[in-house]
C-alpha cells in the first residue's frame, strides 16, 4: 500500500486536487455569472429582443439553482463520506417550511379571511390562536435562523443516534427514507399545524418586495447563485481540507480510520449536519421562487430522485452534483411539459439503471477520467474503482 | 358459531322455491284470513290501514311480505266503490290483490294509492322485520331476528313470539329470545319479573349492542331493573374488553400477514442475497395484474364455464409466479449481477427499474385501479363470539403461512436451497465445489421474485390493482425485514407479526396515521439499539 502511494497514488491526488480546484473556481464565474446577466437580460432587455429572458425562465431557472444546492449537500455526505441519505428532501422540505411560516405571516391581512395573525388555513381549522411553534416567524432574521437550525438540529440528533450505533450503508439508507416518510405523513395532517394538504402558499411580500414582482424573482435568482457559488467554494474548501481528507478515508475504510484513531462518527456527525443546513438553505430560496411548500416535497420518491441528479453529474465532484441537478431538472421539465410527458418516468429510470451500470462516474467524473488518462497514458489508473466510488459495500 | 353470510345465491333460490310450494300447499285455507286482512285497506284512514298491516303481517300467508312491500312502495291501490284492493308490479300491470290475478277488464274508475304516513312506515317497517322472522331462508330469519334486536319496535312482539315457537335452529332461537328481550325492555306494561329476566338474557348476549341497549333504558324502568343492568353493563364491559382485545390481535395478525406476504419474497432478495431491490414492489404489482389478466381471459374467453373464473386465483397463482419470477431473473442477469457488492448503486438502479415498470404497467394497462373480482368462497364473514372473521382475511393469512413454510422447506431441503445456503454463505468456497453460483443467484432472485409476484395475487384481493400497488409496500417490507434481521426468514416472520399487531393496537390509542408514524419512529430508534434487526447474523458473514 505504501509503495502504491508513493509511486502513484498520492501525485495522482494532488492532480486531481488541481484539476478540481479549477473546475470548481471555472463553475463559481460561471454562476456569479448568470447571477448578474440573467436579471439584466429580464430587466434591461425590452421584452420584443431575442435576448430577453422571460420572468417565469428566471424563476425556473433559479428552482434549478436550489436544486443544485441540495444535490451538492448530498454529493457532500454521499460522495465524500458515503453516506447515502434516502431523506435528504425532508431537510430542503424542512427549511423550505421555515421559509413558507415568515411568508405566510407577512400575508397579514391581505388573506381571505383578513386575520391579522392567524393564517387562513388555521382560522378555517377555527384555531384562535397561533401555535408557539409559530411564534417568531414574522421576524425574518428568526425566520432565517430556523431556516439552518430545524434542518441542523434534526439531522445532528438523528444523525447523534445513527452513527454512534454504527449504522451504516444500506441500513442508514433506510432508516433516512423512513424518517422523511414519517415526517410526510405528519405534515399531512392537518392539526400538525402546517397546513395539511395544502401545505403554504399565497405568499404576497419578502422582506416589503412582492414576491411576484419581475424585480423580486430577479433578485431572489441572483441571491440563490450567490449562495450557491458560496455553498461550492465552502464545500470545496472542506473537501480539499484535511477534514475531508479524513471523510474520504471513512468512505473508503470506515474501520480502517476507526483504527488510526479517528473518530469516525464525530466526522460523520459534523458532515451530516452541516450538509442539512446546506439542504435548509436550499429549500428557504426554493420556496419564494416557486411560491409553494407542502408535504409532498418530503416523499420518499423526491429524496431518491435528488440521489440520482449526483450520480448523473458524478459523485464526489461537487461540479457534477450542480451539473447533473440542471441537466436532469432540464430533462424533467422538458419531457413533463409536452406530449412527452408520459415517457419522462421511463427516460429517469433508464438514468438511474444506465447511469449506475454504465457512466458509474458520472458526467464531470468520466470526463475528468478522460483527462487524466490523455495526459498520462503511460501511467496506469492507480485506482482502478471509479473516482469517488467508494470501497465494496461495508 | 353464529353464520351469516352474505351473498349466498343457492339459499335464497331454494327460499323462493319453498315459498311457491307453501303458497300452493296453503292457499285455500289462508285466503280467507288474508281477504278480511286486505278489506283494512279499502279506505284513506290512517288508523284503519295500519290494523290492515298488523292483520295482514298477522295472517301469515306467504304473500303478505310482497303486500305490504307494494304497500311501502306505494304500489297498493284500492277502489272505494268496490271495496277491492290491488297492486302493481314492477311493470305496472295491475292485479287482483286478494286472488292474485291480473286484471282484464279496464282499471276502476276511482282507483286511487294506500296513503302512508310516517307513523304507518315505522309501522310497515315493523311488519316487514316481523315477517322476514319467518322466512325459511336461515340466514334471512337470523338478520331479521337481529334488526328488531336492533329496532325493539313494540309491535313485532306478537310475531316474535309466534317465531320463537315455531323456530327449531337454536342459534337463531336465541337470538330471537335477546329480540324479545329488548322489547320487553322497552315496553312499558312488562312487569319487573319479566323485565329483570330480559336484563339476563341481554347480558348473556354480551356484545356493544347490548351495553348500549341497557344503557339506554326508558325513563320509567323500575329501580331494580336499572341496578341490574348496570351490573350487567360493568360485567359486559370487562369481557368486551377482553374481546377487543383479540380483536384487535385478530386484526393485527391480519395486517401482519399482509406485510409478511409483502415482505417474504425480499426477504429473500434483501436477506438471503443482500441485493437491496427497490423494485420488489412492482414484482407484486405484476403479480396482481397477472391476476388481472387471468381473470380477464376466464371472463371472455371461458364464458361458457362459470368455474373457470371461481378458481382463476387458484390458476393465477402459479402463474404469477412463473411470470415475475422470470423478470425477476432478467433483472438479475441484465442489471444486478453487474452490481454485487455496491449496494447503494444496485438500490439506485432498481429504483430506476421500478419507475420503469410502473410507467409500463400504465401505459398498456392504464392508470385506473383494475377490477379483481373476489370469488365467492373468499366473500362473506362469520362470528367467532363477539369476533368478526372475514373469509378473505382468513384465506390470505392461510395462504401466507402456507406460503412461509414452503419457503422454509425450498430453503431447508431441496438442492437448490442447499446451493442457495452455500453460495450465500461463502460464495468463493461454494464455486469450488463445482456450484455454478451464477445460475444459483439468478434462480435465488427469481424465487425472490416469484413469491412478491405470488403475494401480488393475494394482495389483488385487498387492495386496488393500480401501478402503485408495489410503491405502498416497498417501505413497509424493507421496514419489516430490517426490523427482523437481514437473512434470518423467522425475524422477518416475527418482525412482520410484532409491526401489524403493534400497528393495530396504536390504530384505536392514536389514529391511522400517528400510529404508523409512531411505529415508523420506533423502527427507526430500534434500529439504533440493534443495528441489525432482532436477530442479527452472528460472526463474519456480518461483515460480508
Amino acid at each position: 500500500m505504501t509503495a502504491l502511494l508513493a509511486r502513484g497514488l498520492l501525485p495522482a491526488l494532488a492532480r486531481k486536487r488541481a484539476r478540481a480546484g479549477t473546475g470548481v473556481a471555472a463553475f463559481v464565474v460561471v454562476i456569479l455569472g448568470l447571477a448578474v446577466a440573467v436579471p439584466a437580460l429580464n430587466l434591461a432587455v425590452p421584452p420584443e429582443s431575442p435576448f430577453h429572458v422571460p420572468t417565469y425562465l428566471v424563476s425556473l431557472w433559479g428552482k434549478y439553482a436550489c436544486y443544485a444546492m441540495l444535490a451538492l449537500s448530498i454529493d457532500l455526505i454521499w460522495g465524500y463520506c458515503g453516506i447515502l441519505s434516502l431523506g435528504h428532501g425532508a431537510f430542503f422540505a424542512l427549511g423550505g417550511y421555515a421559509m413558507g411560516m415568515y411568508l405566510m405571516r407577512q400575508i397579514g391581512t391581505r388573506g381571505v379571511y383578513a386575520n391579522p395573525i392567524l393564517p387562513d388555513f388555521m382560522v378555517f381549522l377555527n384555531w384562535d390562536h397561533l401555535p408557539f411553534y409559530w411564534w417568531g416567524f414574522n421576524s425574518f432574521a428568526y425566520a432565517a435562523v430556523m431556516v439552518l437550525l430545524v434542518p441542523g438540529l434534526l439531522a445532528f440528533v438523528f444523525g447523534w443516534f445513527a452513527f454512534r450505533s454504527r449504522v451504516t450503508g444500506v441500513y442508514l439508507s433506510i432508516i433516512t427514507q423512513a424518517l422523511t416518510f414519517a415526517l410526510m405523513l405528519s405534515f399531512f395532517r392537518n392539526n400538525f399545524g402546517f397546513g395539511g394538504n395544502n401545505g403554504l402558499t399565497d405568499f404576497k411580500d419578502v422582506l416589503g418586495f412582492n414576491v411576484q414582482a419581475a424585480g423580486t424573482r430577479d433578485a431572489l435568482f441572483g441571491i440563490t447563485c450567490l449562495v450557491l457559488a458560496a455553498a461550492l467554494t465552502m464545500c470545496h474548501a472542506i473537501v480539499t481540507s484535511k477534514f475531508g481528507k479524513v471523510l474520504v478515508a471513512i468512505r473508503d475504510a470506515e474501520a480502517r480510520a476507526r483504527f488510526l484513531g479517528y473518530k469516525v462518527e464525530s466526522y460523520k456527525l459534523v458532515v451530516f449536519t452541516l450538509s442539512a443546513c446546506i439542504a435548509g438553505v436550499a429549500g428557504a430560496l426554493y420556496v419564494p421562487q416557486v411560491g409553494i411548500i407542502n408535504p409532498s416535497e418530503f416523499a420518499p420518491a423526491n429524496s431518491i430522485e435528488e440521489v440520482i441528479w449526483v450520480a448523473v453529474g458524478g459523485r464526489g465532484t461537487l461540479t457534477g452534483a450542480i451539473l447533473g441537478a440542471v441537466v436532469v431538472n432540464y430533462g424533467k421539465t422538458y419531457f413533463t411539459s409536452g406530449a412527452l410527458a408520459p415517457y419522462w418516468l421511463f427516460v429517469l429510470g433508464g438514468l438511474f439503471v444506465g447511469v449506475t451500470l454504465l457512466l458509474p462516474r458520472g458526467i464531470v467524473g468520466t470526463v475528468r477520467h478522460l483527462l487524466e488518462n490523455r495526459r498520462k497514458p503511460e501511467m496506469p489508473d492507480p485506482d482502478p474503482r471509479p473516482a469517488g466510488a467508494p470501497a465494496p459495500a461495508e | 358459531m353464529r353464520l351469516c353470510r352474505s351473498g349466498f345465491h343457492q339459499g335464497r333460490w331454494l327460499a323462493a322455491l319453498l315459498a311457491i310450494a307453501l303458497a300452493f300447499a296453503v292457499a285455500p285455507l289462508r285466503a280467507a284470513s288474508l281477504e278480511e286482512a286486505l278489506a283494512h285497506f279499502a279506505t284513506d284512514d290512517y288508523g284503519e290501514i295500519e290494523e290492515g298491516i298488523t292483520a295482514v303481517a298477522g295472517s301469515g300467508d306467504p304473500r303478505a311480505a310482497s303486500i305490504i312491500e307494494a304497500l311501502q312502495d306505494g304500489r297498493l291501490l284500492y277502489s272505494a266503490e268496490r271495496k277491492k284492493v290491488y297492486y302493481r308490479d314492477g311493470s305496472g300491470t295491475l292485479f287482483d290483490a286478494v286472488i292474485d290475478a291480473a286484471i282484464t277488464g279496464g282499471e276502476p274508475a276511482d282507483i286511487d294509492t294506500v296513503g302512508i304516513n310516517n307513523r304507518l312506515r315505522r309501522a310497515i317497517d315493523a311488519a316487514l322485520g316481523g315477517l322476514t322472522l319467518m322466512s325459511p331462508d336461515r340466514a334471512k330469519r337470523y338478520d331479521a331476528a337481529q334488526a328488531v334486536f336492533k329496532s325493539h319496535e313494540a309491535n313485532v312482539l306478537p310475531a316474535i313470539e309466534a317465531a320463537i315457537g315455531k323456530e327449531t335452529d337454536a342459534g337463531i332461537k336465541r337470538t330471537l329470545n335477546e329480540a324479545r328481550a329488548a322489547i320487553i325492555l322497552n315496553s312499558e306494561d312488562a312487569s319487573e319479573a319479566d323485565k329483570l329476566a330480559a336484563v339476563a338474557v341481554i347480558r348473556a348476549r354480551g356484545d356493544q349492542d347490548s351495553v348500549a341497549l341497557l344503557q339506554g333504558l326508558p325513563a320509567d324502568t323500575p329501580e331494580d331493573v336499572v341496578a341490574a343492568a348496570k351490573r350487567a353493563v360493568a360485567a359486559m364491559g370487562s369481557e368486551l374488553a377482553l374481546w377487543d382485545l383479540a380483536q384487535n390481535a385478530w386484526y393485527g395478525l391480519s395486517l401482519g400477514s399482509v406485510l409478511l406476504l409483502a415482505a417474504i419474497g425480499l426477504a429473500i432478495t434483501f436477506g438471503v442475497m443482500g441485493v437491496i431491490n427497490m423494485a420488489h414492489g412492482e414484482m407484486v404489482m405484476i403479480g396482481a395484474y397477472v391476476t388481472f389478466v387471468i381473470q380477464e381471459l376466464a371472463r371472455t374467453t371461458y364464458a361458457a364455464a362459470p368455474r373457470m373464473l371461481e378458481y382463476s386465483l387458484v390458476i393465477a397463482v402459479p402463474a404469477a409466479f412463473v411470470i415475475a419470477g422470470l423478470v425477476g431473473v432478467l433483472i438479475e442477469r441484465g442489471i444486478i449481477r453487474f452490481l454485487y457488492g455496491r449496494p447503494l448503486e444496485t438500490l439506485l438502479a432498481t429504483w430506476g427499474l421500478s419507475l420503469i415498470l410502473q410507467q409500463g404497467v400504465r401505459t398498456s394497462f392504464g392508470p385506473t385501479n383494475r377490477e379483481v373480482s373476489a370469488p365467492s368462497w373468499m366473500s362473506g364473514a362469520f362470528d367467532v363470539g363477539h369476533l368478526n372473521i372475514t373469509y378473505n382475511r382468513l384465506w390470505i393469512i392461510c395462504f401466507t403461512l402456507a406460503l412461509f413454510l414452503a419457503l422454509l422447506g425450498v430453503l431447508r431441503f431441496t438442492r437448490l436451497g442447499l446451493e442457495m445456503r452455500a453460495v450465500t454463505q461463502n460464495r468463493a468456497m461454494a464455486a469450488a465445489m463445482g456450484i455454478r453460483t451464477g445460475r444459483i443467484d439468478a434462480l435465488t432472485f427469481g424465487l425472490g421474485s416469484g413469491i412478491a409476484g405470488i403475494a401480488g395475487v393475494a394482495l389483488s384481493q385487498i387492495d386496488n390493482v393500480s401501478p402503485n400497488l408495489g410503491q405502498g409496500y416497498i417501505i413497509d417490507s424493507f421496514m419489516v425485514v430490517v426490523f427482523g434481521g437481514v437473512g434470518n426468514l423467522w425475524g422477518t416472520f416475527l418482525g412482520a407479526m410484532t409491526l401489524g399487531i403493534a400497528n393495530k393496537f396504536l390504530e384505536p390509542m392514536a389514529g391511522a396515521v400517528l400510529g404508523k408514524i409512531a411505529i415508523l419512529v420506533l423502527i427507526i430508534l430500534f434500529i439504533q439499539k440493534r443495528p441489525r434487526g432482532l436477530f442479527a447474523l452472528k460472526g463474519r458473514a456480518v461483515e460480508a
